[in-house]
């Protein structure tokens, strides 16, 4: 029998919206001409994003990748002996070598571009499911304290530690408890909910699971945007083979598809949504722990929380909490988007400085004009100016520096970029997302794009200056949740570090 | 395709037993009818055991529901800011004149419908849109061309 060679084409959301489906059906078609046997395995992405279509091929040596490939590239790369892991222009080599990958410590993205996502075999063959075993050996209390013990804090957005929200959840009287996965990933620079749904979906599935154990409860929901097809495929399937593999002999769960809504990653609103009803926040107290989904203890974390709660338990809550710095412990899946000439997904222990991130793991702009702006933390995270990027990455010194970490989206902007612009779109987001609410989110954004405009038509600037900072702390002030809390962040960085923005003559 | 009252009878029974089921009824209802009409609210309403108030409530609040049929394919264009950060509001504009109508319009001819997005988690390989069911990264008014050639029967 000859033998059959395994070439990896990513099927992530960013390798297909740059030609993936065509490079394997390429790839098909010329081996198949070729009379040469191939499997073709359709992984996630590495996150090298810059290097997609990268496809890989198994040889006797290990995995070599090629990248970035176009179907057009693929006759050529055969001709050359891709199959054996031959030399081309395009080749890469062993893509855990590659300088991006091996300056990384990965735990939330160990497998992710490395494994079949659907695959519970390459799953198990790579650590997946241990975590669950200790879980089970170790029982609830144990559980919680190795959460807790590991400093995991929610990668949603507020960092708020994971392990006092399930023990807060588990000590909650009641018999019917709920763990609910906020996949809503609305933050504009942020995709790594989506790369780990599609690239390694068995370990959000596991986390889940583990913590319905934890916290017993016996039901999970995921709750996933709308403009995530791909994932949603992808979990579909992964809900299919796990459930045949008894995954869910404990906690069964369910996949949920969201309807457009920004505020509906808000963890309220988003409970509201699964009942069924307006994504309208509620206020708090109680607290979801208390009083969640259908008025009973529930847990909401954010994909990437309960995906690394697997891999914490397997190598050790202490050997997680020895990264990072200062209260912030272990790795975050940093994004890197926007005009950045290396876009992906960085995983790294806090502590690098804003500035490593963009110009040397990110290589700088895209265009190759200079960098003005970095927006970190999504639509509601502070716009950096070069001047403060000796910025640690860890969530209090970007508080200290009225900034954001949130989830971990790193927008990078050239010298191109009009910051009154952007502080006009912060508030027009906001006016446009607004669950409604609250008078100051609702109308004050409204207001927001009013004043700006004045502004950016040079009309009373200082007046409307003043105005516009008075609005943002009524805002601040008034709002229930950080949609209209937050906005002020953006806005308010734009107008003190990029002065001269807003007075164009 | 026009209001069915038994397809969609049909369709509610299927999800109805859900916990929370009006997001995953209404959902489908669009899937295959492609808009929610009045006959949408009423029905749903009724079998859910909901006032018409409720339903017509969380089909506004949401912007995946639409309350008229749209084109034939919708192109979504990113409008958030790591696609602005890479021309995306001029692609945007491009989008808007080529087609000749403003975000939520549907060209004459009934072919295309624009909708703004705000993010689809290509920020990477920005600028975003989605065309049909086709994802485009470094999106261009050509590449949207073509993947809206690609959608045509
Ligand atoms: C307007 C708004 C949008 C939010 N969007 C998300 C989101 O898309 N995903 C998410 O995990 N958390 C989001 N959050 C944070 C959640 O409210 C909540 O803190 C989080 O889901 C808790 O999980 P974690 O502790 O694991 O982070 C959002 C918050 C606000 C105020
Ligand atoms: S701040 Fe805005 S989004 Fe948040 S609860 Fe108030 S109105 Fe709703
Ligand atoms: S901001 Fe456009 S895809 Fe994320």
């Amino acid at each position: 029998m000859p033998s059959v060679t395994r070439i990896y084409v990513p099927a992530d959301s960013a390798a297909l919206a740059l030609g993936a489906d065509e490079v394997a059906a390429a790839l098909a078609a010329e081996a198949k001409r070729a009379g040469a046997a191939v499997e073709i395995v359709r992984n996630g992405s590495r996150g090298m994003h810059w290097l997609e279509p990268l496809v890989e091929v198994q040889t006797a040596s290990g995995r070599i990748a090629y990248g970035p490939v176009t179907a057009a590239d693929v006759p050529g790369l055969l001709k050359a002996g891709l199959l054996e892991g031959a030399a081309h222009a395009l080749r890469i080599g062993d893509p855990a070598q590659h300088p991006f990958l091996a300056r990384q410590t990965r735990w939330t993205f160990a497998r992710c571009g490395i494994i079949d996502p659907v695959s519970w075999d390459d799953y198990t063959a790579h650590g997946g499911g241990q975590g669950l075993a200790r879980a089970r050996t170790l029982g609830a209390k144990a559980t919680l304290e190795a959460v807790t013990a590991s400093g995991l804090r929610g990668r949603g957005g507020a960092g708020f530690p994971a392990g006092i929200k399930w023990r807060t959840v588990h000590d909650a009287p009641g018999d019917t408890k709920y763990v609910v996965c906020n996949a809503d990933e609305g933050d504009s620079g942020t995709f790594a909910d989506r790369m780990v749904m599609e690239g390694d979906p068995f370990a959000l599935l596991e986390g889940m699971v583990i913590c319905g154990l934890a916290v017993g409860a016996r039901k999970g929901f995921i709750y996933i945007r709308s403009e995530y097809p791909r994932a949603i495929a992808v979990l579909e399937h992964a809900l299919v083979v796990a459930r045949a593999n008894g995954l869910f002999e404990d906690c069964a769960i369910e996949l949920r598809i969201g309807a457009g809504s920004y505020v509906c990653g808000e963890e309220t609103a988003l409970l509201e949504s699964l009942e069924g009803k307006r994504g309208q926040v509620r206020a708090k107290p109680p607290l979801p722990a208390h009083h969640g989904l259908f008025g009973k203890p529930t847990v909401v974390n954010n994909v990437l929380t309960l995906a690394t709660v697997p891999e914490i338990l397997l190598r050790g809550p202490e050997a997680y909490a020895a990264l990072g710095t200062g209260r912030s412990r272990g790795t975050l899946p940093w994004q890197l988007a926007g005009n950045i000439k290396h876009g992906g997904l960085f995983e790294a222990p806090f502590g690098m400085t804003l500035g490593e991130i963009v110009d040397d793991v990110g290589g700088g702009s895209a265009t190759g004009r200079p960098v003005r702006a970095v927006q970190v933390g999504g639509p509601l995270g502070a716009y950096f100016p070069r001047a403060l990027f000796d910025t640690p990455l860890d969530y209090e010194a970007f508080a200290a520096r009225d900034g954001l970490v949130g989830h971990g989206g790193v927008v990078v902007f050239d010298d191109s970029v009009d910051m009154a612009r952007q502080a006009r779109f912060a508030m027009e987001f906001c006016a446009a997302e607004s669950c409604g609410k609250c008078t100051p989110c609702r109308v004050g954004s409204v207001r927001g794009m009013e004043v700006i405009d004045k502004i950016l038509a040079g009309r009373d600037v200082d007046a409307n200056l003043s105005l516009l900072e008075d609005l943002c702390n009524t805002l601040r002030l008034g709002s229930l949740c950080a949609l209209g809390g937050f906005v002020p962040y953006p806005v308010m960085s734009a107008v003190r570090h990029f002065p001269q923005d807003f007075r164009t003559p | 395709m026009a209001w069915d009252t038994q397809r969609a009878a049909d369709i509610i029974e299927t999800y109805k037993h859900l916990d929370g089921p009006a997001l995953p009824v209404l959902r489908a209802l669009q899937l295959e009818f492609g808009y929610l009409p009045d006959e949408a609210v009423s029905q749903v309403a009724e079998a859910l055991n909901l006032s018409r108030a409720e339903v017509h409530g969380v089909v506004t609040f949401y912007h995946d529901f639409r309350r008229e049929p749209g084109g034939r394919t919708s192109l979504k264009v990113c409008r958030a800011e790591a696609c602005q950060a890479m021309g995306g509001d001029a692609l945007g504009d491009e989008a808007r004149r080529r087609l000749g109508v403003d975000w939520h319009g549907t060209t004459r001819d009934g072919e295309v419908t624009l909708e703004p997005m705000f993010c689809l988690g290509l920020c990477s390989v920005a600028p975003a849109a989605q065309v049909g069911d086709r994802l485009v990264a470094r999106a261009d008014w050509p590449k949207l061309e073509e993947a809206l050639r690609k959608c045509r029967p």
